[in-house]
């Protein structure tokens, strides 16, 4: 287990011996992380004396009061933040000086916990910033391999992820305290939205790990002559039963049984996320067309819809990652927002392309061009 | 007081938030208006007044809640504003106001983290309310 190194300034002997107590037993896991995390705590009282340990030893993580003996904690933090700002500070204030907190993490703390806190407050904000340190390693090692990850791609992925457990959270919160009554009954619809939330966030997992395993160049080891009409037909199956839901039909045209060398599971999740999409998007009584056809040495693969549409300034934005058509119509579909930029990540590698051509309220239709 | 509940408008897109926030801030005692994007909330402030905001960030764009925030006390300056976000540092999209630029037309009162407790929402309302 690696450990990180906490560093506890605060006069006050119990919040001090509290936090080892609380720590020392306390270990971090996420499925995405390689080992978990441990802690362990160093204590100290005064800001003076933090700022000499921090010199001497590693540090990772500082939890710091503001009301100290000597100097304050913003000069101490004003310290870290010139001298060694790989080292993440967290600001324990008491709940009365929330404005110092605020004014404290524009000035580069990493976040404040409020005083007096429970176990349970102190372990999730250590939780979120291990998880912090874990990403940004991973992020150094993974730039230092020449594959750029962009920022704003991880702030909004952080966003994407939180907001589905903030909402489950509530739930179960109210849930807790027995809010809406004593019967479990009364809390149906709250348990159907979480586990809808939960089954949002399953999906944009999924499609993360798709994104994750798209590698930026050709694994032709993996490369198989196939029919496409094939791996189209399974497509449509595992989507229909969604699509007789929705009462949508699928309709598959190949009249020339045109063939491939691709990695088929590649072409699959070409297909999934455009003939899903098809649907999600349709109307009641629709129907999606799939064309497979052969030009020149071009695979063309349309699929066609009888949905909503897009407006042209939503087609331009809909390869971005986490980009999502918000309107009312769309208000209830759930998407993870990395469909449409798989495919075109997918196409970047075997130099394909992606048209789309839509007509609000009436449908749009995407074609796919591959060589063959 | 006596004259009747506050009125507070919570303006969120994701739609179990603004369900769990209304569940809350009702058992408050508050009157709660929501809607559920910029432009709804854009259209109930033309003609409604309420005693308090409180805006999500990201909406239709990035920075629905900033343009909110910013409308809101052009028409209503005595409003006092809180800004909620699931957007933490961590992220690297700081709520904060940053510099003395931001100062001058980010109008929020307050900025709160998503998941706050109960009991601190309820002691924020009632301070930026003056209860």
């Amino acid at each position: 287990m690696e450990k990180l190194n906490v560093l506890v300034v605060d006069d006050e002997p119990g919040i001090r011996s509290g936090v080892s107590r609380i720590l020392n037993n306390f270990s971090v896991s996420y499925p995405f992380m390689d080992s978990d995390y441990g802690f362990n705590v160093v204590e100290t009282s005064t800001g003076e004396d933090a700022i000499e340990i921090i010199k001497k030893q590693k540090i990772d993580i500082v939890l710091l009061d503001n009301k100290l003996p000597g100097i304050q904690g913003t000069d101490v933090l004003e310290h870290i933040n010139k001298n060694q700002p790989e080292i993440l500070v967290m600001m324990i204030t008491s709940y009365a000086s929330l404005e110092l907190a605020v004014k404290a993490t524009n000035q580069g703390a990493y976040d404040f916990i409020p005083k007096p806190f429970t176990p349970q407050e102190l372990k999730s904000a250590l939780e979120n910033v291990s998880k912090h340190i874990f990403l940004r390693g991973m992020t150094k090692k993974l730039n230092k391999e020449g594959k750029e990850i962009r920022y704003q791609f991880l702030s909004v992925l952080s966003h994407e992820l939180k907001a589905p457990l903030n909402a489950i959270e509530g739930y179960l919160k109210i849930m807790q305290e027995k809010q809406a009554g004593e019967k479990i009954e009364d809390y149906e619809q709250m348990i159907d939205r979480s586990l809808h939330r939960i089954n949002g966030m399953r999906n944009l997992i999924m499609d993360l790990l798709d994104l994750t395993k798209i590698k930026l160049e050709k694994k032709t080891d993996k490369f198989q002559q196939i029919k496409v009409s094939e791996i189209a037909q399974n497509a449509i199956e595992s989507i229909n039963p969604y699509a007789i839901q929705k009462d949508v039909q699928i309709f598959l045209h190949d009249n020339q049984d045109v063939q491939i060398n691709i990695d088929p599971g590649d072409l699959e999740i070409i297909f999934n996320n455009l003939i899903s999409n098809a649907v999600k998007y349709n109307k009641q009584n629709g129907r999606v067309d799939v064309f497979i056809d052969k030009k020149d040495n071009l695979l063309i693969i349309k699929v066609k819809d009888t949905g909503i549409g897009l407006s042209q300034n939503e087609i331009k934005n809909l390869f971005e990652e986490f980009f999502r058509v918000k309107n009312e119509q769309t208000k209830h579909i759930t998407g993870s927002g990395l469909g449409l930029p798989i495919v075109r990540k997918i196409l970047d590698i075997y130099n394909g392309d992606i048209q789309v051509e839509s007509e609000v309220e009436v449908g749009s239709t995407f074609t796919v061009t591959l060589p063959v | 007081m006596g004259q009747g509940k506050k009125v507070i408008l919570i303006v969120d897109d994701d739609m179990d938030y603004l369900f769990q926030m209304r569940m809350h801030i009702e058992s408050f005692g508050f009157e709660v208006i929501t809607a559920e994007s910029q432009r709804e909330a854009e259209k109930i402030i033309e003609n409604t007044k309420p005693d308090l905001a409180i805006f999500d960030l990201m909406m239709e764009s990035d920075d629905s809640g900033f343009i909110l925030s910013y409308k809101m006390k052009r028409k209503y300056p005595d409003v006092p504003i809180i800004l909620a976000t699931a957007v933490s540092s961590e992220t690297g999209m700081s709520f904060g106001v940053n510099t003395q630029n931001d100062k001058q037309w980010i109008k929020a009162d307050l900025y709160l983290e998503k998941g706050i407790r109960k009991d601190q929402l309820h002691k924020e309302i009632n301070k930026l309310l003056k209860i």
